[in-house]
């Protein structure tokens, strides 16, 4: 039975999928919890912040090299795109896979523009699941049932 | 009888992110699950010391590989050529993912032994696919308790366990 916070929760799911943050694979993930790991999820994305935090810091040293090395600015982003991907971070992906793009055409203006998108979503990611998984947890497990998809 | 069940993957990523997330579509679906960070340290588990295809010491025992492509230092192509170039380790199925849909990599990957190659995010459908390679790298293990009498009459030859090392 959803309570009213229940469907406060489910809403903000929906709309972080409907807004193109989340993609597939994030429900990929959602599919591997269960009673022994309900928080999979969360121990994902805690560990991607954790994780890509330290590839930012490297690739914002990168970006104030000059010239810019595009071959380990490509590198670096390559991982940090790969992780992006796995969490289901649908725009942060895109921008990552825009930054490579400039990487490719060696356009520095490219590349510093387009990292400052990529902290920018990276930030806003983390503000609303942090707040989703917040409010998840206020609003208790529901009675299993099918997720809304 | 889940046929997963009990089999011990080796899972090879440099993302700590990646490695989490496989551990668990692994375990899910019921294998025992390894995960390191580089080619080197799989081939040091696997008993090679990464410079000829002799055990240095006790090898852990893995029925399946499970490896990224694109790693620092060592890459998945150049762990899978390792594998399959090792008289003791070169039966067991290698599978690799990649997030790059390259289809020169993939073939590479194919020609050189890999069973399959999966495009990450990797997939609990993905981890699925899998079940059917262990059969090649099944091991006969005393836990599935057949008697050696009762084999012979039923027509199971070979019930000697095939070690790794």
């Amino acid at each position: 039975m959803a309570s009213p916070l229940h469907r406060q929760v489910a809403n903000m799911r929906k709309a972080l999928f409907d807004q193109g943050f989340l993609d597939e694979q994030f429900v990929q993930l959602e599919e591997l919890q269960d009673d022994v790991n309900p928080n999979f999820v969360e121990e994902v994305v805690t560990l991607f912040y954790k994780d890509s935090a330290r590839t930012m810091l490297n690739i914002e040293a990168a970006l104030e090299q000059r010239p810019l090395d595009f071959g380990k600015l490509d590198a670096c982003m390559h991982t940090f795109k790969g992780s992006c991907s796995s969490i289901g971070a649908r725009r942060m992906k895109s921008e990552c896979s825009q930054f490579r793009e400039f990487c490719g055409e060696r356009n520095s203006e490219g590349c510093l523009k387009t990292y400052q998108l990529v902290k920018k979503e990276h930030e806003t990611l983390r503000k609303k699941l942090g707040n989703y998984f917040q409010m998840s947890r206020q609003a208790g497990p529901i009675e299993t049932a099918c997720r809304p998809k | 009888m889940v046929a997963s069940q009990g089999f011990h993957v080796l899972a090879v990523d440099d993302s700590f992110v990646d490695r989490t997330v496989i551990e668990r579509l692994l375990k899910i679906s019921a294998y025992r699950v390894t995960t390191v960070d580089s080619g080197t340290r799989a081939l040091q588990l696997l008993g090679l010391d990464g410079q000829n295809d002799a055990p240095c010491y006790e090898a852990m025992e893995i029925n399946m590989i499970i490896t990224d492509y694109s790693m620092p230092g060592m890459t998945g192509y150049e762990l899978l050529k390792k594998i399959k170039e090792s008289s003791t380790l070169r039966e067991i199925p290698v599978v690799i993912m990649s997030s790059e849909n390259v289809m020169a990599r993939i073939d590479r990957c194919l020609e050189e032994g890999a069973e399959d190659f999966l495009l990450k995010p990797v997939k609990l459908s993905d981890v699925k696919r899998l079940e059917s390679y262990l059969n090649k790298g099944v091991k006969e293990e005393e836990e599935i308790g057949v008697h050696p009498v009762i084999s012979a009459s039923m027509g199971i030859e070979n019930l000697e366990s095939v070690q790794l090392s």
